[in-house]
């Protein structure tokens, strides 16, 4: 095996080691804590690297998925709180203390991971299929996909009664028959997230190398040659867009444990554009990169607004700004620059003007517009 | 018949603002396919541009009248060192406009908060814009009957200025054609530079003209931004006109649905309303005609 093989392998291994074994060891219970939150926002980062970096897709509308997750295990520990038969607290508090019957089954933690697990992947599904078979992309798909995240936390704040409004739902006693206040089993939660991050960055390693993954960064490349050679690029994007989906859901349900809240700011439009920036920084195209870049700008806004109050949003917009205008491969660029290897897709580097603009526009555009461009 | 009026004229007034949003992205995405995160944060600087010329002139008959122009010109600078300073380098990649605009939209945001302050401010509106006139039995406010005769002339001067005038002829050429365009010697830089200023201006007097519809505060762009893109993609890109049907029907169909149901509800089916509708129009309402295989 090459040193180019094993490479990603021993970046890896370093990720593994400084997570599980050096930040448990140095970090404080509350440090680490937050940690595991990073590892939450990560875990949806990795999804947005295949999305995103592999398939050129732009995901800005994650913020359902990860909520989609998120509200499924607030709305199971809400009922396991309060027990069999019994309200969650802000049900009697907002509503008239009567759990709706779409949460009744919810009480079962084994349904409330088949929901965060399968949930997604079908609304994913279902959108990608109306979206990608259509052959809408580029910057209709980012549009329409960032809507979805809107309509959703605008829906969320609207039924207060049933989601907790604004607020959300916060204030969880227990996960899955584990006291929450006790530091060992927020340990525990840590460790959990952690290590499904790190077997979501291996199983993407086994992605990326497979037939799948060299299919998609054809995709991604070359839309029309992969039609012309006999295979209908719809269906790439929609499973890697799916496996994006489930990830994000994953990381939103371990998130509400984690951080004791989900409220729809977290799925918004602003969260979700936000889960975008570590996934920019760390290399969007790279495999540990998304991941990396995800605990970074994690590290990063909690230092930063706790040294600086407001400034975060300068940092966030200038890390947009400077990343994408002049790295667009990312922290992986400079390393893979170091090592001699520049980036060398069109999808990283662009394409010149004219041939651009017009590459844009959906397939039927030739067909239709009967009319001579006369409203202009 | 007064509540279907009534929501008619409700869904109409919503198209009107959109429609001033939507005006500047459909021109800028459609003739250099970027996608302006940051227009929501030049209608934020025409809103407190009202607000600032407010405080200056003590007239607030006369105010509204000089913040209209002022936001026009405020948003087209702040459009131009926009396209000056970043856009121009991205032109390669206009996917990647969409996330770097968001960045400047963030700093615009926080500067605006530094500024002016997180709370948000009141615009006193003009006396001659208080009360309603009463059509076929319904009191129509005078402020949406001003924004949607505003919408109205916004459309009607893009429109003449780019049928009638040289600029004009040019901003419809690079879109045609770039390169063609570039061979009988229109400089497409400087039409781009244009464009955006006339683009990036419109959404400085859109934020003008929302202050006469609520306060003013550092998100204020934000929470239009995201339905004005959907304008522009139902609306399809390239045509004005496109974009006024479009900018109409979500309007109306968002005040009929929040009639019946509810504001939330409404809004989650007007987007499955438009997802369907890209099944059928993936192109948008009307598109320019392309020989492009994508």
């Amino acid at each position: 095996m090459s040193m180019k093989k094993l490479s990603p392998y021993v970046g890896w291994l370093l990720l593994a080691v400084a997570l599980l074994v050096l930040a448990p060891a140095v970090l404080s219970d509350f440090r680490l804590g937050l940690l595991a939150k990073y590892c939450c926002y990560a875990i949806a980062a990795v999804g947005i690297g295949l999305a995103w970096g592999r398939g050129g897709m732009l995901v800005l509308g994650q913020g359902l998925y990860f909520g989609i997750g998120a509200y499924a295990m607030a709305m199971h520990l809400k009922l396991a709180d309060a027990g069999p038969g019994g309200v969650p607290d802000f049900m009697a508090l907002y509503g008239d203390a009567t759990v709706p019957g779409w949460w009744e089954p919810l009480r079962s933690g084994a349904f409330a991971v088949v929901v965060i697990l399968v949930l997604p992947a079908l609304v994913a599904g279902l959108l990608g299929l109306a979206v990608f078979k259509r052959r809408i992309k580029g910057a209709y798909f980012a549009i329409l996909s960032q809507a979805l995240a809107a309509a959703f936390a605008i829906l969320l704040v609207g039924q207060v009664k049933t989601t907790g409004g604004a607020n959300g739902l916060n204030n969880f006693q227990g996960f899955f028959g584990y006291a929450l206040f006790d530091p060992a089993n927020k340990r525990m939660l840590y460790f959990i997230a952690a290590g499904i991050l790190l077997v979501s960055i291996l199983a993407m390693a086994w992605l990326y190398r497979s037939r799948f993954g060299e299919l998609l960064v054809a995709v991604r490349d070359g839309e029309e040659r992969v039609r012309f050679l006999g295979t209908d690029p719809a269906n790439v994007k929609l499973a890697a867009y799916v496996i994006a989906a489930v990830l994000a859901s994953i990381g939103g349900a371990l998130f509400v444990p984690i951080a004791g809240i989900v409220s729809p700011d977290d799925v918004g439009v602003v969260a979700s554009i936000g889960l975008l920036a570590g996934v920019a920084l760390g290399g969007r195209a790279s495999l540990l990169g998304p991941a990396v870049g995800a605990l970074l700008v994690g590290y990063a806004e909690t230092s930063l607004s706790e040294a600086f109050p407001g400034s975060w949003s300068y940092f966030q917009g200038a890390l947009f700004v400077l990343v994408i205008l002049l790295l667009p491969g990312g922290l992986a660029q400079l390393l893979n620059a170091r090592r001699g290897n520049s980036v060398s897709s069109r999808f990283l580097r662009g394409v010149p003007r004219g041939k651009q603009a017009q590459a844009e526009l959906p397939r039927s555009a030739s067909e239709a517009a009967p009319e001579e461009a006369a409203a202009r | 018949m007064d509540a279907l009026l009534a929501q008619v004229f409700t869904g109409v007034s919503a198209g009107a603002v959109l429609l001033l949003i939507a005006l500047g992205l459909t021109l800028t995405f459609g003739q250099m396919g970027v996608i302006n995160m940051a227009h929501g944060e030049f209608i934020m600087a025409g809103a407190y541009t009202a607000y600032v010329v407010s405080l200056v002139v003590a007239s607030t008959e006369l105010s509204l009248l000089i913040a209209l122009p002022a936001g026009f010109v405020i948003g087209g600078l702040l459009g131009l060192a926009l396209e000056a300073s970043v856009l121009r380098w991205m032109y390669a990649r206009p996917l990647d406009t969409l996330l770097v605009t968001y960045g400047v939209g963030l700093v615009l945001q926080q500067v605006a908060r530094d500024v002016f302050g997180a709370p948000a401010k009141e615009v006193p509106a003009p006396g001659w814009l208080d009360g309603s006139i009463p059509i076929l039995g319904y009191d129509f406010p005078l402020t949406r009957l001003f924004i949607i005769v505003l919408a109205g002339l916004c459309v009607a001067a893009l429109l003449a200025v780019l049928r009638f005038t040289a600029l004009g002829r040019q901003i419809r050429a690079t879109v045609g054609n770039r390169d063609l365009a570039e061979t009988i010697g229109i400089s497409t830089r400087r039409t781009d530079r244009a464009t955006f200023f006339i683009g990036s201006g419109l959404a400085g007097v859109a934020g003008v003209a929302l202050t006469l519809l609520g306060s003013t505060g550092p998100n204020l762009g934000t929470s239009y931004i995201v339905q004005a893109f959907l304008v522009v993609v139902v609306g399809g890109i390239g045509h004005l006109k496109g974009t006024i049907v479009a900018a109409l029907g979500i309007g109306l169909l968002q005040a009929f649905f929040a009639h019946a149901l509810t504001g939330s509800v409404a809004q989650v089916i007007v987007f499955l309303a438009i997802v369907a509708f890209l099944q059928v129009r993936p192109q948008g309402i009307l598109s320019v005609r392309t020989r492009s295989l994508a």
